[in-house]
């Protein structure tokens, strides 16, 4: 397809039900949909001859603490051929497992696994999930809201147990972060109070 | 009597100079033949996603200097980039043409640095001690205009932090005048040298459908003869006033991934210069009091600039609530960033697609039945900097 208006709507014509919501905006078209449908959605992405996204460039998942579903899960795809990007996005529960898709596309792989170390999501059918990019024996998922930055363990060269040790992480001072939000330039109420102003003249 | 032999694991890495960095590749070996290839990886993982979440968008951009270590400024350009689009900012011509030319410098860098140390690895020294003399004066460049001969900081969304500095343009001249003569030498000692060619060709061969498959970009897809490249296809910033070539391989080997290299430094040449000459006098950023500080004459003398200088160390910009991905074509291949923002000053989140990441992935497709030797030379071809992959 030659341009991303058109793309949607095929594929809103393709997939109907399947899709619960698209747009196009900066130039790339987004497109949301459950969690069940993900991997019929994505073969069709793959190898219809009028979408075929054949690059899987990335996965991630955004964390919202304070949601219902606490997960959304992202995948960036590339078609080559038609030069567009699409962004396919589902949300999940904490403790819901989804689908890997290792075996549409093999670079899934390390992807899903630093999904799982980063966020704690896990994958039915991946063939090999490890923790990908903390340390062995590492606890915890860095990149949840809810993971202080400074980390929980600090790891050391013990000179009397001859040996590397991890201990909890202990600050001379608090880690410190300033809210320096203001009413400068575009808050809520300011806009407001000119609005008005407009309004009354 | 039979005796059955096991496989024998060997450990490469982490500390192993041709393994580029810090990782830690785990080898199961049958004689010399490799059956399988375990990379462990995440030795050098900081945190940045995360600490990028706390930082203001202009505390961000240090963060991405120490990703590929090797070209920082290219990663500035896909963060500045992406705030640039969601703000809908236009960013003045002559900051564009800068902000190009240090890319190109910058793929320069990180090319010299890949075929001299790949050349290195496979046994030849001289190219290395060559070409670091050129990476000298390239980085004097880098810190002429930023200040720092590695972490520049000087790409900022609207523009660059400050002008370049009188003299720079000439020198930059100067040496694209030069350089192509040492690229000569290099190739006079590798191209046609048959112990180099004995090392790479046909050697760690990637297919057209396993550089989709495995999510390959840059050089790792064009040498295998998708000519895709994303400052043509998708330009950025200033490209679609350049001319200039896309070097693509045929046979998708080690030894195609290093001509295609040696090409680019060619046309990186040819778009510096393009940049001097097509550059003019004007705005180096953004003239939006709100999202570039203002100069330091005008802290001293006016009372806004003050304010908004205040303000912007202080708080920052805020950048309006918004998910974007965009992408650059950095020296190694594909570099994004997927921004989220929530209207506030910091950013929500922000995943780093690095090239390296995939490319390192597919090391166990790539390296099995090939030799232990080989190792280093896929390594090598596939411009592994561990700085991105592990982020």
């Amino acid at each position: 397809m030659q341009n991303l208006t058109d793309l949607e709507k095929r594929i809103n014509s393709e997939l109907t039900t399947k899709i619960n919501n698209t747009e196009i905006k900066h130039n790339q078209i987004y497109i949301e949909i459950d969690k069940d449908v993900l991997v019929d959605v994505i073969l069709f992405l793959k190898t219809n001859k009028d979408t075929k996204f054949r690059q899987l460039i990335d996965i991630t998942v955004v964390d919202y603490p304070e949601k219902n579903q606490r997960f959304k899960i992202v995948y960036l795809f590339l078609s080559h051929e038609f030069n567009q990007r699409l962004i396919l996005s589902y949300f999940i529960n904490e403790n819901e497992v989804i689908n890997s898709i290792t075996s549409i596309f093999p670079s899934a792989n390390w992807m899903e696994r630093e999904v799982f170390d980063m966020y704690g999501v896990s994958f039915k059918d991946h063939p090999d999930l490890r923790r990908i990019l903390t340390d062995y024996g590492f606890k915890g998922h860095p990149l949840r809201k809810d993971f202080p930055l400074t980390g929980h363990t600090e790891v050391r060269y013990s000179e009397d147990k001859k040996k590397v040790i991890s201990e909890p992480v202990k600050l001379e001072q608090n880690y410190r972060n300033f809210d320096y939000e203001s009413p400068w330039e575009g808050t809520k109420y300011i806009k407001e109070q000119t609005d008005n102003n407009e309004k009354k003249n | 009597m039979k005796k059955k032999i096991k496989n024998y694991n060997l450990n490469f890495g982490p500390q192993h100079p041709a393994a580029h960095g810090v990782l830690r590749l785990i080898l199961e070996l049958d004689g010399e033949v490799v059956e399988k290839a375990d990379p462990h990886i995440g030795l050098l993982h900081r945190g940045t996603e995360k600490l990028i979440e706390n930082k203001t968008y202009m505390q961000a951009v240090p963060y991405f200097d120490r990703l590929d270590y090797v070209a920082p400024m290219n990663q500035e350009h896909a963060f500045a980039l992406a705030i640039e689009k969601i703000l809908k900012i236009d960013v003045p011509i002559r900051a564009q043409f800068i902000r190009v030319m240090f890319c190109e410098i910058g793929r320069i860098l990180s090319h010299i640095l890949n075929v001299t140390t790949q050349a290195l690895d496979v046994g030849a020294l001289t190219p290395s001690l060559w070409g670091f003399e050129e990476r000298e004066t390239l980085m004097t460049f880098y810190e002429r205009a930023s200040g720092s001969r590695l972490h520049a900081n000087y790409i900022r969304a609207g523009g660059v932090h400050q002008d370049l500095p009188g003299g720079l343009e000439e020198d930059i001249a100067k040496f694209c005048e030069t350089f192509p003569k040492v690229i000569d030498d290099v190739e006079n000692l590798l191209t046609d040298n048959r112990i180099f060619k004995q090392r790479n060709v046909d050697i760690g061969v990637v297919s057209k459908e396993d550089a989709l498959d495995y999510s390959f970009s840059g050089v790792m897809i064009r040498g295998s003869g998708v000519p895709w490249d994303l400052r043509k296809s998708q330009p950025y910033d200033c490209y679609d006033q350049l001319e200039f070539k896309i070097p693509v391989g045929k046979n998708g080997d080690c030894y195609d991934r290093y001509l295609c290299r040696i090409e680019e430094m060619k046309e990186s040449v040819s778009i510096i210069k393009q940049c001097l000459a097509q550059m003019q006098k004007g705005a180096i950023k953004s003239l939006d009091g709100k999202i570039s500080p203002p100069p330091k004459k005008e802290i001293k003398q006016s009372m806004e600039a003050l304010i908004h200088h205040f303000k912007l160390f202080t708080e920052g910009y805020r950048v309006p609530q918004d998910e974007i991905y965009t992408a650059v074509e950095a020296p190694k291949g594909e570099f994004g960033v997927y921004l989220i923002s929530d209207g506030s000053s910091k950013p929500y989140k922000c995943k780093i697609r690095a090239p390296g990441f995939s490319h390192l992935q597919s090391m166990d497709h790539l390296i099995k039945g090939h030799m232990l030797a080989d190792v280093p030379a896929v390594l090598g071809s596939m411009d592994i900097v561990f700085g991105e992959v592990d982020r």
